[in-house]
């Protein structure tokens, strides 16, 4: 409980609703818990990275603050109200491999899919949905891609492509699950781009994250995870090696990582 | 070869198994639970012997709906032990149907004694006898229509099918894709997934009285994998399942009076010959496949 409570007390800011307020969440597999009593505030418009060693639980905290997995315990409360009211305002961009690419459908039927939530059941797709969902193509580049089977697209233009749908939803909070993992360096600068032009536009974005190097670059504020929130905070107070050390124990080649990254925070 | 209506009616029954079959099949091969409806055919006789035990009769509608609930009940059992016990999505399904289609077994030789269910009929059916069961007359201009029992049925299932199909396309098209973004934006995947199971325990179970399971699990699933392999857009793919599918049935039924004659035999089963062709075209589909996707 308390570093949430301490936080809220310290920042003025924070006496408005938090963006994203998660309570006593446990999740628990056969009586094995994967996160063990999450409690994290987290402020409207800011960059969150979700950041913890493999199996630290990152995209159980995801999936069940959207409650696609069970929950053993605790709640999710989006802009002080609980998730299931404020679904249309969420956005999900699960982990790429999660899909089947093979799938026949092309780019913008799948950019597309972000507008369904708004049309409701039933509904058929409208020309002003494929519209939207062509702004949202070439808001991360790919307006010439739009009839391409996906198979067909490079792993970088495939996740930007869920970006895009999650931008076709519109929504003001954005859950993302490893948008950076394994894309190229154009398409890491795409998605860096895209998440300014979402924080400057007003919206909150958590993402998991796996590269300490670039963390303190590309987000502002850290959730450190390993199973429990280790530190949840602004990312200039929470980036620090004691915390790390915390975060992934004596795990070398991760804390090699975390050197050069802060190595590079110097430099900049 | 001579062509009479029985022939007509039992290449109709055919293609109205196949489409309603393949209708479906192309959601199953696309969430990659192929064998699925496999599972169900087989999975359904404790349904049908329990319907059979309680009312006697062997038409009854009690043993269609028994049987449609122990369809779902795998597809209910199979997520669960996948989920809970932890074994891999095939090895649950075939846990689940192959007790559950003991049981029917123990059930219609133990408890329902000498009656005329018998599991031959259920597994093998007979798409060569449809014609002669007789459930309506038709006066056209003169001519009789005698409209086959079989042919209602499916009619109906096709129908129902199509309806659900069309109605949920985008959801089907969102859930079969992207299960976990449909359901955290409220279109429940696990919602979808029921009612795909519910529609396909009733056209298994409806076909396969009908035809028999061998031709129902052939035509759920070949069609639609060829058609995959023909186009990468989902509705091309569904248009491709029908049109394989009804070659299959047309031609399965021409090939059944026409080759074995050839080499001095009887006719073949023509359920038979549907799911040989079915293969065929499958291969065919396959070995073209490479060429297109060079270009």
């Amino acid at each position: 409980m308390s570093n949430a409570t301490q936080d809220h007390r310290a920042r003025p800011s924070a006496s408005t609703p938090s963006a994203i307020s998660i309570r006593d969440l446990t999740v628990a597999y056969q009586q094995k818990p994967v996160i063990w009593d999450i409690d994290l505030e987290l402020p409207k418009g800011a960059l969150i990275a979700v950041v913890g060693p493999n199996g630290a639980g990152k995209s159980t905290l995801l999936k069940s603050a959207l409650e696609l997995i069970p929950r053993t315990a605790g709640e999710v409360l989006v802009d002080g109200a609980p998730f299931r009211k404020q679904r249309h305002r969420v956005a999900y961009v699960p982990q790429r491999e999660s899909v089947d690419w093979d799938f026949p459908v092309n780019a913008l039927e799948v950019v597309t899919m972000g507008t369904y939530r708004r049309l409701g059941w039933f509904r058929p797709v409208t020309r002003a949905c494929r519209e939207r969902a062509r702004n949202a193509l070439a808001q991360v580049g790919l307006a010439d891609y739009a009839t391409r089977q996906i198979s067909k697209l490079s792993g970088g233009q495939q996740q930007r492509v869920f970006l895009a749908r999650a931008l076709a939803q519109d929504a003001d909070i954005y859950f993302m699950d490893e948008p950076f993992a394994a894309v190229d360096a154009s398409t890491e600068q795409a998605i860096v781009e895209l998440l300014h032009t979402l924080r400057s536009a007003g919206k909150t974005c958590l993402v998991v994250h796996h590269d300490l190097a670039t963390v303190p670059r590309y987000f502002n504020w850290l959730v450190l995870l390993n199973m429990r929130v280790v530190k949840s905070g602004p990312m200039d107070e929470t980036f620090t090696a004691e915390n790390l050390r915390k975060t992934y124990g004596g795990k070398l080649s991760l804390m090699s990582d975390a050197i050069s990254a802060f190595s590079q925070q110097a430099k900049s | 070869m001579t062509w009479l209506w029985l022939d007509t009616w039992i290449v109709v029954v055919g293609i109205l198994c196949a489409l309603s079959t393949g209708l479906l099949g192309n959601f199953l091969v696309l969430r990659r639970m192929s064998m699925m409806g496999d599972a169900i055919s087989h999975a359904v006789l404790p349904g049908l012997a329990i319907g059979y035990l309680l009312t006697g009769e062997r038409t009854s509608v009690w043993l269609f709906i028994g049987a449609v609930l122990t369809g779902l009940l795998t597809a209910f059992f199979t997520t669960w032990i996948n989920r809970n016990a932890k074994v891999e999505h095939g090895a649950s399904m075939g846990i689940v149907f192959t007790s559950l289609f003991a049981i029917g077994l123990i059930l219609m030789v133990g408890a329902a004694g000498n009656v005329e269910l018998d599991a031959s009929c259920v597994l093998f059916g007979a798409i060569e006898l449809t014609p002669l069961d007789v459930a309506w007359q038709v006066s056209l201009g003169g001519v009789v229509l005698e409209i086959p029992r079989a042919a209602l049925v499916l009619s109906v299932v096709l129908i129902i099918n199509l309806l659900v199909i069309l109605l949920f396309f985008k959801e089907w098209r969102l859930t079969s894709f992207d299960p976990d973004m449909a359901t955290a934006n409220g279109f429940s995947a696990g919602l979808m997934h029921y009612l795909l199971m519910a529609l396909t325990a009733v056209t298994t179970v409806a076909a396969f009285e009908a035809v028999g399971s061998i031709i129902v699990i052939a035509m759920l699933i070949v069609p639609p994998a060829a058609a995959h392999l023909l186009t990468d857009r989902l509705v091309p793919m569904l248009i491709w399942t029908a049109l394989i599918g009804i070659a299959s049935a047309l031609l399965g039924h021409l090939a059944a009076l026409t080759i074995p004659p050839l080499f001095g035999f009887e006719d073949a089963s023509s359920a038979g010959m549907m799911g040989v062709v079915a293969g065929c075209l499958f291969t065919l589909a396959a070995l073209s496949t490479p060429l297109r996707r060079r270009t």
